[in-house]
């Protein structure tokens, strides 16, 4: 018998083509708001215009007056039900709806629940609200200052602005390798706010049923099981009660994980109201408002030996979190994995400090396409090596490849403590010098100059820690970070598959698949995926930081050979021998020494309902929870070249290639979308997403004709190369790959253009890095700050 | 069969405007009693239940309700309904028959040209107006064309060549036929 072609059954390595495709290029994607419910109202939301203020006083009777008003909440019918505040995922409380003061521009202080979302947009716009302004606090310097406005005040015990201190690392080493060192190397920067901008806004629609005392969320969440157990603890349901659903998402990218108010107020409203309440917000109002990621002002030193090699590292991060510290991190790490920097480099010690700050701006620090942090404490690492190289005058290539850690070296314990277990750093980076042409990169930058161009070339290069758990050191508010997968064999051998991750794009419904295909033979077309429904789907944290192969598709692989444990019993009943006789290819089993007398997977899915041997019990399922014994270490290698117009500081990309080892690949096809999407983000946030805040706290760019995102036509043509290192602890050697792109990116943008114009003297610019800054650089031969302007006294 | 009319929508409050407004959707026309400032993406999506039509910015920036209006892309969310009484609308929806996928379909799903697929609608929509004015388009000029249409998700690259493998296969086509 001729074994099976693991590709044409849609196993590993397949580039599998989608088959969540199927419905969206029909136009019959499943979004929230495409759901319709009998007997629907529709919620909007009033939003505060001042970013830091005393509510005197909110008059609703108008909106009352409105015809096919059903509804109007503020934040005292929240207090009477004790629902005016809510916990966050970081310990934190949260407004639901503003009662005592607004904190942020676009705080939520009021709904409408009506008929049709247009009246209940008239009617938001008949509430009015008598405001006393105080002065507004926009970034994390000026919240330290003695005189600054308290922003919290709600909070017992909160006597400054401060959210937290947090320290990583050994200081005494640190400062004695900096006493060593022959160069020391410093660097002063500032990540800028970011929004995820995912392309389908927030919403829900709340249907409680009281009649059977069930609550029904349809939402936008990356990780519905969260929100379940949120909400049962929130509006004091028993969880069991309580059914969320998040259907298809347009998007995610960090933005889907926090739970907002408007979900909350949506609740309430269908409990009030005994009627379905659907609640979509606005472009404008999910950019105001929603998940900000980012914000962190980075400054650190390299302690140096004049041949090159890092001695130490010291870095401080002053992160501003907006009004209410509502990202998700795990429990243990105040600012996520920031101390995941400098993992790929081999240094001997390593001092992080951090502090965290309430400002006058709406939430923020969520991770945007990045795993708690790591997008800053990368930006940061590369940045820094930069400017190391630079302050050496070593090359920069040859800088990285003196402290890379070495492919013997693993499993390798950075300065911090994370163990990372294995790649090929080197063999990575010179696959990407070689791509791009370095080594006549010198000899092109000169000649270009003579003729008047500016030409640069930057390198990132970077691993990062993907996937949390393991549960002993990850959990959000402490539920600890493992995942499961849930696998039912029918008896005519196909197969329905059911994870607790959650899919926004990243084609789960297509790989997850490709893994039972590989580890039963079954063909991925015979196996169907479900996600993100409580009710059916297992209890899983979700999907960001990269965590959806690492953790829920080992479970895939895991209860797929526990499927393949029993049914190897039923073969031995059917084959009449017993177990230990048994062999396994792909897709069947067969007695050893006598290959053709065998059956395949779905002889054993039959006979499971149809010939059971004594004492084995019936049915082919299994339910598998895994928990990761270590994070997944991906690296990438990414190298970009520019051209800098002097006269207007406009940049263009000439060319980027990208070196990613993810590990096994399930479906390169996927993995390349995957990365290409992430360097686009990492080409905006370097190049144009600007979101900032005016003095006053008033946001600026909260639509797309200020927020710049990148269309088809200035968006570069990437050149991707894969070099593959299995991780070796995941089942089937898969590394997270999701955010390699736009964790890594944007250094390797923001070191070319500033290898084109460093020869003024300039040592910094602030992403992004927009034509002006660019120009002001050139022109000045001074560093460019981002920091958001302050009134002056 | 039915005897219970049961879409037909209550009478808008006193007061309160309405137009009579007819449309060609997808080779159907449709007639609506609609509210002069009711959007065109939210009669479709409301009124006719095409929710392949997406609302994303509301601004014309995404594009994620491009649908054609007389052939030509047109952002819907910025559009009245009763600014297309009396025109042609095609939406996603009218794109496959019963039987078989439209080129520019079959080429997202070859191409990997959509990941979340909250664009896609619009980005097909787009690419189909282009490539019947241009059967035989560069690549420059399909990144042009899409220009006007946002993605979040693929970078661009794969929608590019989704829409390139639709030109292609549809100029095969024209010349079997």
């Amino acid at each position: 018998m001729a074994p099976l072609d693991e590709l044409k059954i849609g196993g590993m390595g397949a580039s599998r083509r989608r088959v969540e495709d199927n419905r969206f290029i029909r136009g019959k994607g499943n979004y929230v708001d495409d759901i319709v419910l009998p007997a629907m109202l529709h919620m909007q939301i009033l939003r505060s215009p001042v970013a830091h203020a005393k509510i005197k006083s909110i008059d609703t009777s108008a909106a009352w007056e409105v015809p096919g008003v059903r509804l109007v909440l503020t934040g005292e019918t929240m207090a009477a039900r004790n629902l005016a505040w809510m916990p966050t995922l970081s310990y934190d409380t949260q407004a639901v709806l503003a009662t005592d003061k607004v904190r942020f521009q676009g705080q939520e202080v009021a709904a409408v629940i009506a008929d049709d979302p247009y009246i209940a947009q008239d009617a938001c716009d008949k509430i009015v609200v008598e405001y006393e302004q105080l002065p507004a606090i926009v970034n994390p310097i000026q919240a330290q200052k003695a005189d600054a406005p308290l922003i919290r005040d709600d909070k017992e015990n909160q006597a400054t602005n401060k959210i937290f201190d947090w320290e990583i690392g050994d200081k005494t080493a640190t400062d004695q390798a900096f006493a060593d060192a022959d160069v020391v190397s410093k660097l002063d920067l500032h990540y800028p706010r970011s929004h995820p901008s995912p392309l389908e806004n927030c919403g829900s629609i709340a249907d409680y049923d009281r009649a059977t005392g069930k609550l029904t969320v349809y939402m936008t969440s990356q990780a519905p099981h969260i929100v379940r157990a949120a909400v049962a603890m929130v509006a004091e349901l028993p969880e069991h009660m309580v059914r969320i659903v998040s259907p298809d998402l347009g998007g995610g990218f960090g933005n889907k994980v926090p739970i907002y108010p408007g979900y909350v107020v949506s609740i309430l409203a269908s409990i009030l109201t005994e009627r379905p309440v659907k609640w979509i917000e606005s472009n404008s109002e999910n950019l105001i408002s929603t998940g900000f990621g980012r914000d962190v002002y980075l400054e650190g030193e390299l302690a140096l030996r004049k041949d090159g090699k890092i001695l130490g590292m010291r870095m401080k991060t002053i992160s501003d979190h907006g009004a209410f510290y509502a990202d998700a991190q795990p429990t243990k790490f105040k600012i996520g994995l920031m101390h995941s920097t400098f993992a790929c480099y081999d240094i001997p010690t390593a001092h992080l400090v951090s502090e965290g700050f309430y400002t006058n701006k709406a939430p923020g620090g969520v991770a945007y396409r990045c795993s708690f942090r790591v997008t800053e404490a990368m930006f940061f690492q590369e940045r820094m090596v930069h400017a190391a190289a630079n302050d050496l005058g070593m090359d920069q290539a040859e800088f990285r490849k003196v402290n890379l850690v070495g492919d013997d070296m693993f499993p390798y314990r950075t300065a911090f403590g994370f163990l990372t277990d294995s790649g090929q750093y080197q063999k990575c980076l010179d696959v990407g010098l070689k791509a791009i042409g370095y080594d006549t990169f010198k000899q092109e930058q000169e000649e270009a100059r003579k003729r008047g161009k500016l030409l640069g070339i930057g390198i990132s290069t970077m691993t990062e820690p993907l996937g949390a758990g393991n549960s002993r050191e990850y959990d959000i508010i402490g539920i600890k970070m493992f995942d499961s997968a849930e696998l039912r064999v029918h008896m005519t051998g196909k197969a329905l598959l059911r994870t607790g991750a959650k899919s926004q794009g990243q084609g789960h419904e297509t790989t997850w698949s490709q893994i039972v295909a590989h580890e039963l033979g079954i063909p991925a077309d015979d196996i169907v995926v479900e996600e993100g429904d409580t009710d059916s789907a297992p209890f899983g944290m979700g999907t960001y930081a990269s965590r959806s192969t690492p953790v829920a598709g080992a479970a895939v692989a895991m209860v797929s050979r526990k499927i393949r444990a029993k049914a190897r019993k039923i073969a031995a009943h059917l084959l009449e021998v017993s177990e230990e006789d048994i062999e396994w290819e792909l897709g069947r089993f067969y007695v050893r020494g006598n290959e053709e007398r065998g059956v395949t997977i779905q002889d054993c899915a039959l006979a499971a309902y149809s010939n059971i041997p004594d004492g084995l019990e019936p049915g082919l399922e299994n339910t598998a929870y895994y928990d990761p014994p270590n994070l997944t270490w991906p690296f990438a290698a990414y190298l970009c070249k520019v051209e800098v117009d002097a006269e207007s500081g406009v940049w263009d990309v000439l060319n980027f290639v990208a070196v990613d080892d993810c590990g096994v690949r399930i479906n390169p096809m996927i993995v390349e979308g995957q990365v290409m999407g992430g360097l686009t983000e990492a080409y905006a946030m370097a190049n144009m997403q600007y979101i900032t805040f005016d003095e006053e706290g008033n946001c600026i760019g909260a639509n797309y004709m200020d927020y710049l995102l990148p269309t088809a036509w200035e968006t570069p043509g990437f050149e991707l190369h894969e070099v593959v290192t299995p991780c070796p602890h995941h089942p089937i050697g898969a590394k997270g790959v999701g955010e390699c792109a736009t964790v890594a990116g944007p250094a390797a943008f923001v070191n070319a253009v500033m290898s084109a114009i460093e020869h003024t003297g300039v040592r910094n610019v602030d992403m992004p890095l927009m034509p002006n800054r660019v120009y002001e650089a050139l022109k000045t031969g001074k560093d460019v700050s981002g920091m958001p302007p302050v009134l002056s006294d | 069969m039915s005897s219970l009319y049961d879409v037909i929508p209550p009478a808008p409050p006193k007061g309160v405007p309405t137009r009579r407004t007819t449309m060609n959707v997808n080779g159907t026309s449709q007639t609506m009693e609609v509210e002069p400032r009711l959007l065109l993406a939210d009669a479709l999506r409301q009124a006719l239940g095409l929710t392949g039509t997406h609302k994303g910015c509301d601004t014309s920036n995404c594009g994620a309700c491009t649908v054609l209006f007389d052939g030509r892309p047109a952002k819907s969310c910025t559009m009245l309904a009763v600014q297309a009484d009396g025109h042609n609308v095609e939406t996603v929806e009218g794109l496959a028959n019963a039987s078989e996928l439209h080129p520019i379909q079959e080429g997202f799903k070859q191409e990997h040209g959509l990941q979340c697929g909250y664009c896609t609608p619009g980005m097909m929509m787009t690419a189909k107006a282009l490539l019947e004015r241009n059967p035989n388009p560069t690549e420059d000029e399909v990144r042009w064309a899409l220009s006007g249409n946002l993605c979040r998700c693929t970078g661009y690259q794969n929608i590019v060549k989704s829409v390139l493998w639709a030109a292609n296969k549809m100029r095969e086509q024209d010349q079997e036929a």
